[in-house]
């Protein structure tokens, strides 16, 4: 197709300002949390005259930070790693191991996917207050260890395994653990890196149950400790953006390490 | 961000027929067995749903029935909360601000998302870093998002504002003004959302057969006609999608109204899930709280159905 050159140069009009639009932000996060004693009365500069990272340091001055980094470290692990487990050994069962009923099983899973998460606030902390796990790891960890969307996405993944592979492997006195680990498992790696990413991304970015479950401000996750430091001092903008700036880093060293998997994870939702 | 290529009809449907071979076949010890193995398997994805999804769900349905305070005993009240809920002012404005959320929300990432998707969609230098750069908002979390956007709007101080004041402009309140906490929220919202959106309509412009511009172009179309008569028939799969979950997402819209407005100035940033958790934990409310969430729910089923029924109509799944 050959293109007017003004059509080539409003392509590339719409596509500059729109990059400005999207990456802007991000470096006047930045600039801020390296301008000192940016309040409600001055906007600081985007060359900073003076650029310092006291504005981390009092971050960590104010807020336990290094502590609250660490307990979001362990909640996104550890609730991905649970995530991966869970979904991997129920979507061998539906993909693999036929049993009257099963069908409806998978619908009930099916359904959990359409519960918005907000009908569940009321009861689950009721629950997790009789469990006694209110400001607990284990309070922010159970609901997010099962999802029906993970079981979805490696029961896709592993229905494209060759049967031949598991009938072989039996005819060899393999049983279902072995099938599982030694064969499908390595085979649906691609699937599961998918998983692992959009696990961790939602559990690290999650907000609304860490902030409803982790009252205690040393139990809290980095989205909840943010607010918080909002509430306490809502003009010392410059320490709110370093908090901002060491939240967004692991995302975005994430994010190029593992692209591929996010983009096409999107990119396939919208396919028929 | 979830639901990722997967068809759940196709997918109920393959689990029901599942491999070939029958089981009824086995002796009892062997079936035992199978069985046990079965369980193994389900039973820690199973439990955790049931314990903290299912259950709950449930559990918010009785609750909704009930007065409740969260400490002391409930008391039953019947349906008094959904009678109270229809007839509250509080509850109409929190739905009226939700919709007044989506309905700007909406057109601003669709057309927002389609222009970048048909310009990233050619031939063209430096096409995977942009891309790239258009997404970096979709992986950051709605707190930092909504934090920046507070800061980078703020009335007295913010960049947007100090921006206008070169041009002579006087910049509004943003979010400490009643008629612009919401587009405020829209505007952050929509930043955030458009790199996703993008992926997701490019994706589809990939799919469209590249022979039926060839015939367009014989036929003389011009650009726009091919895209009004070209591509958006055919990327009608995908802009459903993106309404389809733009509304689910948008009924449920929390974190950037609570970090950004708080439901304010005077409630006029007020939506409904920020309003179930104000009715749980500064009301003390937790029974009207969970008839509230019952009837969002209600609320986003009965719009996800009837767009599922509306999709014939204009939906094209050639």
């Amino acid at each position: 197709m050959t293109k007017p050159l003004a059509a080539r140069i409003a392509l590339y009009v719409v596509l500059i300002v729109g990059a400005v639009i999207m990456v802007f932000p991000f470096v006047w996060t930045v600039v801020t949390s390296l301008t000192p004693g940016a309040t409600l009365t001055t906007t600081p500069r985007l060359i900073p005259e003076d650029p310092s990272l006291s504005p981390y340091i009092e971050l960590f001055d104010r807020v336990p930070f290094a502590r609250v980094i660490g307990n979001s470290l362990l909640i996104a692990v550890v609730s991905t790693l649970l995530q991966l487990v869970t979904s991997a050994m129920a979507a061998y069962v539906f993909a693999r191991m036929p049993f009257p009923g099963r069908g409806a099983l998978f619908v009930l899973y099916l359904a959990t996917m359409m519960i918005p998460f907000q009908v569940l606030i009321v009861p689950l902390f009721a629950e997790m207050k009789t469990l006694g796990l209110i400001n607990t790891y284990a309070g922010a960890i159970l609901p997010t260890i099962a999802t029906a969307f993970g079981v979805f996405l490696l029961r896709q993944a592993i229905t494209t395994v060759p049967y031949d592979l598991d009938q072989a492997a039996t005819l060899d006195g393999a049983g279902h653990f072995r099938i599982f680990v030694q064969i499908i498992l390595p085979l649906i790696r691609p699937a599961l890196a998918t998983l692992a990413v959009f696990a961790f991304l939602n559990t690290w970015n999650s907000f609304l149950w860490p902030l409803i479950i982790l009252r205690d401000p040393l139990m809290q996750t980095l989205p909840v400790a943010l607010t918080s430091l909002q509430g306490q001092y809502s003009t010392q903008w410059d320490v709110l953006m370093a908090g901002s700036v060491i939240s967004i880093i692991p995302m975005f060293a994430l994010y190029v390490f593992a692209q591929k998997y996010i983009v096409q994870g999107v990119a396939g939702a919208g396919l028929k | 961000m979830t639901a990722l290529g997967t068809r759940p009809d196709v997918a109920v449907a393959a689990a029901s027929a599942g491999p070939a071979t029958t089981r009824r076949g086995l002796p009892g010890r062997r079936r035992m067995r199978y069985a046990l193995t079965v369980m193994v398997f389900l039973l820690p994805s199973l439990v955790p749903l049931l314990a903290f999804v299912i259950g709950p769900m449930i559990s918010a349905a009785w609750t909704s029935l009930h007065s409740w305070n969260l400490i002391g005993p409930m008391s039953w009240v019947g349906l008094d909360n959904y009678a109270h809920l229809f007839t509250d002012p509080a509850t109409r404005d929190a739905f009226l601000h939700t919709v007044w959320y989506i309905v700007g929300y909406l057109p601003i990432v669709y057309v927002g998302g389609l222009a970048l998707a048909l310009a990233l969609n050619t031939r063209l230098r430096g096409r995977a870093g942009l891309r790239g750069m258009y997404f970096l908002p979709v992986i950051t979390s709605w707190v930092v998002v909504a934090l920046v956007w507070r800061w980078l709007l703020s009335p007295s101080n913010g960049v947007v504002n100090s921006v206008l004041a070169w041009f002579g402009v006087e910049g509004p309140g943003w979010w400490s003004d009643p008629a612009w906490a919401m587009p405020s929220i829209i505007l952050a919202s929509a930043w955030k959302d458009l790199g996703f959106v993008m992926v997701i309509l490019l994706a589809g412009l990939q799919s469209i057969n590249p022979d039926l511009y060839e015939a367009a172009q014989l036929d003389g179309a011009g650009w726009w006609r091919r895209l009004f008569s070209v591509t958006l028939p055919m990327l009608s799969p995908s802009t459903f999608f993106v309404i389809v979950l733009s509304l689910i997402n948008g009924f449920q819209v929390f974190d950037q109204v609570y970090v950004m407005t708080g439901g304010g100035p005077n409630n006029s940033s007020q939506v409904v899930v920020q309003q179930v958790y104000d009715l749980t934990f500064r009301y003390g409310q937790a029974g009207m709280a969970s008839a509230l969430s019952w009837l969002l729910f209600f609320v986003i089923m009965l719009v996800t159905l009837v767009q599922f029924y509306g999709q014939k109509r204009w939906v094209n799944y050639d």
